[in-house]
């Protein structure tokens, strides 16, 4: 199918934001169609990450607009902002686990604030068994965080993004701090996720082998705009050695 | 000319911070009546800020207690006034010293404890994971939190402030052979509502102000374990500060009405 003819489930039009003197998105555009893995690539400190937190609501930007699925996130109330979120699953660079509680607990949390939703499918108990045999971690259920791997905590933080079955998840750095056999396990996880429950993908990554393997098309934040876009291909063998350099293992 | 830009900055920082804290403190009222209700949650950190600081009040309550008795006894002894012992203790400790050095133990517990666990889980993205998640983390978080200290100080005061008596009656039931009927049948009859009542009330704003001082800390922490830090170093500084003066205050608006 033509990219133009698939339904954009989150677009991004000329985003700008600044934190005092320094302006770090400086009209950033973005579109993630249907079923993509639109992979972000971007020095650090170029804004990925500000970019990201601005879809979700955590930050403000100062002008542009944000619609996911129709709806303009910008302008939209708290409650309605609320209720569009558990459409979409987000994975912190660092887990970001609520280490008082165990890994049930965890997965149950957002669960409990939408009980609408789980009506809608088999039960809090199936839910979370059914996202921690996605991610493979059915054993370690009734594990506090702190006696969980590196790997294992990304992989239950998956899971947790995973229980509201979102339609779009957003990966930030997933295979940060990560060595490179857990990191290629993420990888091929993140990918399974994408097959099993056919979600829209935007990963921020510095990981080229991340990007090779994972997307279908890649945009390259530098200094807050669209500096490239295109497939790895497309980029990796670029005439423009800015956008190579990005590519160099 | 620096000098001058740095005091200036500083000021505008403090009242600054002084108005989010304002804010702060409004959204909890606006939130604190707002479904859904998170008891389990506040039961939990009932648990945590009343239970678990209980051993640390008693023991307290009890060393005021015996030492201040012991303290005020060779001065009372000189003046032939050591019958005035009962009363004079049990009024010091109910109106003005149980709520005050309580309310300080707490601070350093509580608020402090509030304030670098939510600044970690700050630092951490958890209440960031918490918002992603289309949930309320003030409210799960910061309200709870207050409810339960603000409901839980009151509490640990009065039992704080019975040892102490206990811990003053053994003492005077050793150095002086004042029977333990004796010592609390004096104790008692020279308290009155008005010595109790603003004491109690003052122990709620009290807790309020631990609470609302180390939930915006920890809420407002600045990133990294630095950050995490300072917010609980400040929740104890700022919180034992805002004590002082509420009872300031709450002395000065008890003695026009009581």
């Amino acid at each position: 199918m033509n990219k133009e003819d698939r339904k954009i489930v989150l677009e991004l039009k000329d985003i700008h934001k600044s934190f005092g003197k320094n302006h770090v998105l400086k009209g950033f555009n973005l579109k993630l169609y249907e079923g993509e893995n639109l992979v972000i690539m971007g020095k650090s400190g170029s804004g990925k990450s500000v970019m990201v937190k601005s879809i979700v609501g955590l930050i403000q930007p100062d002008s542009g607009s944000i619609t996911i699925k129709d709806h303009d996130i910008i302008t939209m109330g708290q409650e309605e902002l609320d209720f569009l979120r558990t459409e979409i699953g987000f994975l912190f660079q660092g887990s970001a686990l609520y280490d008082s509680m165990t890994v049930r607990e965890n997965l149950e949390f957002p669960l409990r604030r939408h009980k609408d939703k789980v009506k809608n499918f088999e039960g809090t108990e199936k839910s979370v068994t059914q996202a921690l045999e996605s991610v493979g971690l059915l054993h370690a259920i009734d594990l506090m965080p702190a006696e969980l791997s590196g790997g294992m905590m990304r992989r239950v933080a998956l899971a947790r993004a995973l229980i509201l079955k979102p339609e779009i998840i957003m990966y930030d750095e997933p295979t940060a701090g990560l060595d490179p056999i857990t990191s290629n396990e993420i990888i091929q996880l993140m990918r399974t996720i994408q097959k099993e429950y056919n979600t829209s993908s935007l990963i921020i990554t510095h990981d080229v082998d991340c990007a090779r393997v994972i997307s279908n098309r890649i945009i390259l934040l530098v200094d807050g705009i669209n500096y490239a876009e295109g497939t790895y291909d497309e980029l990796s063998t670029s005439s423009d050695p800015q956008t190579r350099a990005f590519f160099k293992n | 000319m620096s000098k001058e830009n740095s005091i200036l900055k500083r000021s505008k920082s403090f009242f600054a911070e002084i108005g989010e804290m304002a804010y702060f403190a409004g959204r909890f009222f606006k939130e604190v009546f707002r479904k859904p209700f998170e008891f389990k949650e506040l039961i939990r950190q009932c648990y945590n800020v009343g239970i678990r600081s209980l051993f640390l009040v008693v023991v307290t309550g009890f060393i005021i207690g015996l030492v201040f008795t012991l303290q005020s006894r060779p001065t009372l002894e000189e003046f032939g006034a050591v019958s005035w012992m009962p009363s004079m203790i049990s009024v010091s400790i109910i109106r003005e010293i149980g709520p005050v050095i309580i309310a300080l133990i707490c601070a350093g517990r509580i608020g402090s404890g509030i304030g670098a666990e939510l600044g970690s889980m700050k630092v951490t993205e958890q209440i960031d994971a918490m918002e992603v998640s289309g949930t309320n983390p003030f409210k799960y978080l910061v309200v709870t939190r207050i409810l339960a200290v603000t409901l839980m100080l009151p509490l640990l005061v009065i039992i704080g402030d019975a040892v102490a008596l206990i811990g003053s009656a053994m003492v005077e039931n050793l150095k002086g052979g004042v029977s333990y009927t004796l010592y609390f049948n004096m104790a008692f009859s020279s308290l009155s509502f008005s010595d109790i009542i603003p004491a109690t009330v003052k122990t709620v704003l009290f807790g309020f102000a631990i609470g609302l001082v180390g939930t915006y800390k920890g809420y407002n922490c600045a990133k990294g374990t630095v950050g995490v830090g300072e917010a609980s170093n400040s929740a104890v500084v700022y919180s034992s500060m805002l004590l002082f003066i509420i009872d300031f205050i709450a002395v000065f608006v008890s003695d026009i009405f009581f």
